[in-house]
């Protein structure tokens, strides 16, 4: 089935006051499969907003092709506008207005029923405060109107851009209820965020972006397995053993890292192994289970924006891809 | 026209429209008041009231000359005795300086009556400062109903909706046009029926005639044209900076640069009529009709009357010049929309 979003070699640079240019995106690929919930991850100012703009016709690109629903755009997105419905950055709106207002122009506008107007503020958890003047709302009502307004047409592809930025934990799993519904429903979701273990629970496949180049991409679970390391945790009955061990497996050939109440084995052959070389010495294992990974140890992995204590990291300052030969230079 | 209904809408929904437009008729109603209370109804005792004061005061004015009279014609006579330069001035005959007391026309009764609203002249004098009013209040609207659509990520917004970006803008200015239009209209409407009140109860309406009207219709349109013009600048330049400050540091650097600052370059390089550098004169000159003005550096010649050259800026030419600014202006702000990044 054709990709509901296909972007290829995209790149984007945008000019400096001094004349200078600043390399927004730089080859940049995505695919995005009907259906899906697909997470669209990188640092700041790695590119992502730049990217959304781009597909949305808010900027214009330099190079590179984009495709939504299989049409070119920008050239088609009058065409295909009205099966879209995106966030992107914080949400704006014009304070004076209230909610209601606000979605029955956009209604008004789109060629939308007002009856959406209903819908969509019920769904968002908007309908009691619909009629009080937006400049009055938090953050994460604010939120939740800029998803209104996204949903308000029924769009076959939803681009949210931190949606979850001043939510409530309550709010958070609502609106991860609300994506999974919609995904469910048939609804294809572009979903760039920060909070990386909300991506990683809601997304089927993702990208992550570095310095305007793709990372990485595929289904979430492959992600993971790509960067799992295959190391063990053990404990044993008695703590106090724990330097003992370690020794012994060291003496056998692996790579042991002592922790306060565990060992950390490095990549051994078979679990089974650690077990039996321990045993062998009378040493009992009470607690033998593989690190897992997660989406956040794997993003900062590979855009390499692992905190490094006492040294503070700038904006620009993550992993480029060299995409000629296909490996990864650290910046 | 789902757009052009939804931005129509926005713009008689906006605060900034509302309060603007209360504070308009609330100023155009002061103006009202102050004619209606400054002036009255002109009736057959006011006209007689008016006779007898004239009467009177040309009466005390000629007793208090013919007291003086007689040390004038000594003064006279004694001047054409030592005859010379001081002389001059005096008549041959100096019985003559008699003559040179008030006259009665001097003090004609209609100098007496009290102010009354003649609805034919004072309606069109009272056409520069409403079309001024108006014209203000549309550059106002205008940059704010732009410039906040900008400042507040609005038009970011419509666009994920509508992205064809010249649609857009040209659909906004439409509407505004439209909204403008009716205000214009309405407010004129209301503002003829208010002094054709206040001239029915304290002044007059006799003077008008069907060329007076369709004299005024026209001032009308010119008005509206105006009022117009100047949505589209503060529009226009609103949009170019996507901001309303934009539109204000605009109007307040056209006063203080345009006005002020042409006004003291070109006094001071002196060149001939020097009014005419200013864009006011234009904007008066197209309510006006004309707006005439006058070199008088040439001197006036020794004997005769003192004619200074003209210059005449003509309805026309203002014309000429709005249309420009307004093609300039509007082909900017597209270019702009079109062309550069929404971010």
């Amino acid at each position: 089935m054709d990709a509901v979003v296909e972007i290829r070699g995209l790149r984007k640079a945008y000019r400096t006051w001094r004349g200078g240019r600043r390399q927004a995106l730089d080859g940049f690929d995505m695919e995005v499969a009907p259906g899906q919930v697909h997470g669209f991850l990188g640092p700041n100012g790695s590119g992502k907003t730049t990217t959304l703009r781009a597909l949305l016709g808010l900027v214009a690109a330099n190079a590179g092709r984009m495709r939504l629903f299989g049409r070119e755009v920008p050239a088609a997105l009058p065409e295909v506008a009205g099966q879209v419905g995106a966030i992107v950055e914080s949400p704006q709106f014009f304070g004076n207005f209230s909610a209601r207002e606000t979605l029955t122009l956009l209604a008004t506008a789109g060629g939308v029923a007002r009856t959406r107007v209903d819908e969509v503020l019920e769904l968002v958890g908007l309908r009691e405060r619909a009629r009080e003047r937006v400049k009055s709302y938090s953050l994460g009502m604010k939120q939740r109107l800029a998803v209104a307004s996204a949903l308000l047409k029924r769009p076959r592809l939803l681009i949210l851009d931190e949606p979850a930025n001043g939510l409530d934990p309550a709010g958070i799993r609502e609106m991860r209820d609300l994506m999974r519904g919609l995904a469910a429903q048939g609804t294809t979701v572009l979903l760039s965020s920060h909070i990386l273990s909300e991506v990683q629970q809601i997304c089927d496949t993702v990208t992550i972006i570095s310095l305007g180049r793709r990372v990485v991409t595929g289904p979430v679970a492959e992600v993971l397995a790509a960067h799992a390391t295959g190391d063990v945790l053990v404990r044993l009955e008695s703590p106090a053993d724990h330097d003992t061990a370690a020794r012994v497996l060291r003496e056998a050939g692996a790579t042991v890292t002592v922790r306060d109440d565990h060992l950390l084995v490095h990549r051994p052959e078979r679990a089974a192994w650690v077990t039996r070389t321990l045993a062998r010495r009378d040493l009992y294992v009470a607690e033998l289970s593989p690190v897992g990974v997660d989406l956040e140890s794997v993003f900062l992995e590979l855009t390499g924006t692992t905190p490094v204590a006492g040294r503070p990291r700038q904006v620009d300052e993550s992993v480029a891809v060299d995409t000629t030969a296909g490996t990864e230079v650290a910046r | 026209m789902n757009l052009a209904r939804a931005e129509l809408r926005r713009l008689v929904k906006r605060r900034v429209t509302r309060w603007l437009l209360l504070l308009v008729v609330a100023v155009l109603g002061l103006l009202v008041v102050s004619e209606w209370s400054s002036s009255e109804k002109l009736d057959e005792a006011a006209l007689r009231s008016a006779q007898v004061q004239a009467q009177r005061d040309y009466e005390q004015a000629r007793r208090d000359y013919d007291l003086f009279l007689p040390e004038q014609i000594a003064e006279c006579e004694r001047a054409q005795r030592a005859g010379g330069p001081g002389a001059e001035g005096w008549p041959a005959d100096c019985q003559e300086v008699a003559a040179w007391g008030p006259r009665p026309e001097d003090f004609r009764a209609e100098f007496y009556l009290p102010r009354t609203f003649e609805f034919r002249w004072r309606f069109e004098e009272m056409a520069t400062p409403f079309a001024w009013l108006l014209a203000m209040f549309a550059f106002f609207v205008a940059a704010s109903y732009v410039g906040a659509e900008w400042r507040s990520g609005g038009m970011a917004n419509l666009l994920l909706w509508r992205p064809r970006r010249a649609g857009v803008l040209g659909t906004k200015l439409a509407a505004l046009m439209v909204g403008l239009t009716a205000a214009v209209v309405g407010l004129s409407a209301l503002w003829t029926a208010a002094l054709w009140w206040v001239a029915v109860n304290r002044g007059i309406t006799s003077t008008m005639t069907p060329d007076a009207w369709r004299s005024f219709g026209l001032t009308g349109l010119r008005v509206l044209a105006l009022v117009l013009v100047a949505g589209v600048v503060g529009f226009a330049v609103a949009s170019l900076g996507r901001h309303t400050a934009a539109a204000l540091g605009t109007a307040i650097a056209a006063f203080v640069v345009g006005v002020g600052g042409v006004s003291a370059l070109v006094h001071s390089v002196g060149v001939r009529f020097p009014d005419r550098w200013l864009w006011p004169m234009y904007m008066q000159a197209w309510l006006e009709r004309s707006v005439e003005l006058f070199d008088f550096r040439a001197g006036c010649p020794a004997s005769g009357p003192c004619e200074p050259e003209t210059y005449v800026i003509t309805w026309q030419m203002a014309g000429l010049g709005m249309a420009g600014l307004v093609v300039l202006l509007v082909g900017a702000a597209m270019w702009h929309m079109r062309s550069r990044d929404v971010t």
